[in-house]
């Protein structure tokens, strides 16, 4: 009873309030570091050293007007930020932040689930996520946006493509495709799976860049260009709906991508037994840290490089991506056959 | 019991939302409602135990063909043809028609089956594999290596006839 119940409703809760006060701040952490790359502060008012300013930023979009235009889909218009923000926080029932640990007397596993096709779930639940995008820019019955979610959705299955082919090379590796599965044959075979397929991790991590639409390959909500793209006609806490949805797929992409590559929550050189004393620093904690340095990546992208025009982004998905991901996957599976058993 | 009554909820489901994808006015309503009918599908399979596939159905059908299909729909401006002269019910009546055939084909089926009972096949060789990804793959890669790969053959015709299709100059 309390094990079926009561232990995952409690991580469920854990996890979920965890990912939202995270997204709220990343907004923060966004600011900061785009600011100290630019030889500036940031947000310093509110609070100390500007740590308050999300909440600031969640009460003006809470009490700002709530425009529907005129002739926009009322339902399609409505239910567009939920369906972009849906997937993106359910993605989180199959990554493993730990392995289990014993809490109070009981073993308790650190993931809410472990299901045996736990990868395709996170790549299909992924792939819904673009109807979001889609919607909003049809319901917005406004031209810009039209265009704009038209572009955006059109770039998001492009590297959809790309991205699930370098994570068929990662089952080809691991032999399941279940997540704990993942970072258990990463620990079976003492390597993370970075230095064993680093195309695939690339590859992985600029698809990933493009799938949440972040720098450089944010045109489709670029202000210069589409007056803010598929999320135009949205005003107030819609708008904040877009904008959290869009930080907690980059955090799933961190997450997805450290429990991939990065050896979910295995210690650095997990062979190696001199290093034995970092095990004193727990699995979940060696997770987050990875996670966040990921994101912290994903931040600094955006402060260095600047945008591809919408052209050159397809170019390099479809023409250089997808050949490289594919040339990856086949010579994984010539050496898995031929000398690894 | 419990699996009876998901059945029969999902398949209300399924059934509701299909009802209303030929029904409904919009088309771009009507294709959202048959995208949460495949949600709904994919329920199904799992139901069936077939998690691999209840996944690739969310993730080809629904994430990938579909949003295709919404691109389509969105971009071309459907509006209903002018009727002057013809029978406005012309494409109930159409309907009707198909249904019963389709219905009476079912029935024929249904009593063909109750007459002639089918005999009992050759119990089919055993997959030396469990778990449900392991045994798509293996089928799909040893008793239906050919369909698969002349499926694969159709899609890339299927491109490469969208390409030419498309294309200005080649």
């Amino acid at each position: 009873m309390i094990d079926s119940f009561v232990i995952p409703l409690l991580k469920i809760l854990i996890v979920l309030n965890t990912t939202l006060v995270a997204v709220t701040y990343m907004v923060l952490l966004e600011r900061k570091v785009i600011a100290w790359a630019q030889s500036r502060l940031g947000p310093m008012r509110v609070g100390p050293y500007g740590i308050l300013q999300p909440v600031a930023d969640a009460v003006k979009l809470m009490i700002k007007e709530d425009i529907t235009p005129v002739r926009a889909d009322k339902w399609v218009f409505t239910a567009a930020p939920i369906i972009s923000m849906v997937p993106a926080l359910i993605v989180y029932a199959v990554i493993p932040f730990g392995p289990e640990v014993s809490l109070f007397g009981r073993k308790v596993s650190l993931y809410i689930t472990d299901i045996n096709v736990g990868l395709l779930y996170i790549v299909s639940v992924a792939s819904v996520g673009v109807y979001g995008i889609i919607l909003a820019g049809y319901a917005s019955n406004s031209k810009y946006p039209l265009l704009a979610s038209l572009r955006a959705s059109a770039q998001l299955i492009s590297y959809e493509v790309a991205v699930t082919l370098t994570l068929v090379s990662v089952i080809l590796m691991a032999g399941t495709l279940s997540m704990v599965g993942i970072v258990r044959a990463q620990e079976a075979g003492h390597m993370w799976f970075a230095f064993v397929q680093p195309a695939a991790f690339v590859i992985f991590f600029i698809g990933g860049l493009a799938e949440t639409n972040r720098a450089p390959f944010d045109l489709p909500e670029a202000e210069q260009e589409l007056t803010g793209g598929f999320h135009t006609e949205y005003s107030g806490m819609r708008f904040a709906l877009f904008f959290l949805a869009e930080y907690a797929n980059m955090i799933v992409v961190s997450s997805v991508a450290t429990t991939l590559f990065l050896g979910g929550w295995l210690r650095p050189f997990p062979n190696v037994a001199a290093l034995s004393f970092l095990d004193l620093i727990p699995g979940w904690m060696w997770f987050l840290v990875k996670s966040f340095a990921f994101l912290y990546i994903f931040i600094w992208v955006r402060a260095t490089l600047p945008r591809y025009r919408y052209d050159q982004l397809m170019r390099l998905g479809w023409k250089v991506l997808i050949p490289a991901a594919i040339a990856n996957l086949v010579v994984t599976g010539i050496v898995r056959v031929l000398l690894l058993r | 019991m419990g699996e009876a009554i998901a059945f029969y909820t999902l398949s209300a489901f399924i059934l509701g939302f299909a009802i209303l994808v030929v029904t409904t006015k919009d088309t771009v309503h009507s294709v959202l409602f048959l995208v949460l009918d495949f949600l709904f599908v994919a329920a199904l399979y799992v139901l069936l135990q077939a998690p691999f596939l209840a996944a690739i159905q969310v993730l080809v059908y629904a994430g990938g063909i579909v949003v295709l299909y919404l691109f389509v729909v969105m971009l071309v401006n459907l509006k209903r043809p002018p009727e002057a002269h013809q029978d406005p019910h012309r494409a109930s009546k159409l309907g009707f028609g198909l249904a019963a055939a389709v219905l009476l084909e079912l029935a024929a089926i249904g009593v063909n089956g109750y007459v002639n009972p089918p005999r009992a096949l050759a119990p089919a060789a055993a997959i030396p594999v469990t778990g449900n990804t392991e045994q798509v793959g293996w089928l799909l890669y040893t008793s239906y290596l050919i369909p698969f790969e002349i499926a694969s053959m159709l899609l890339l015709v299927a491109m490469i006839g969208a390409i030419v299709l498309a294309k200005r100059e080649l």
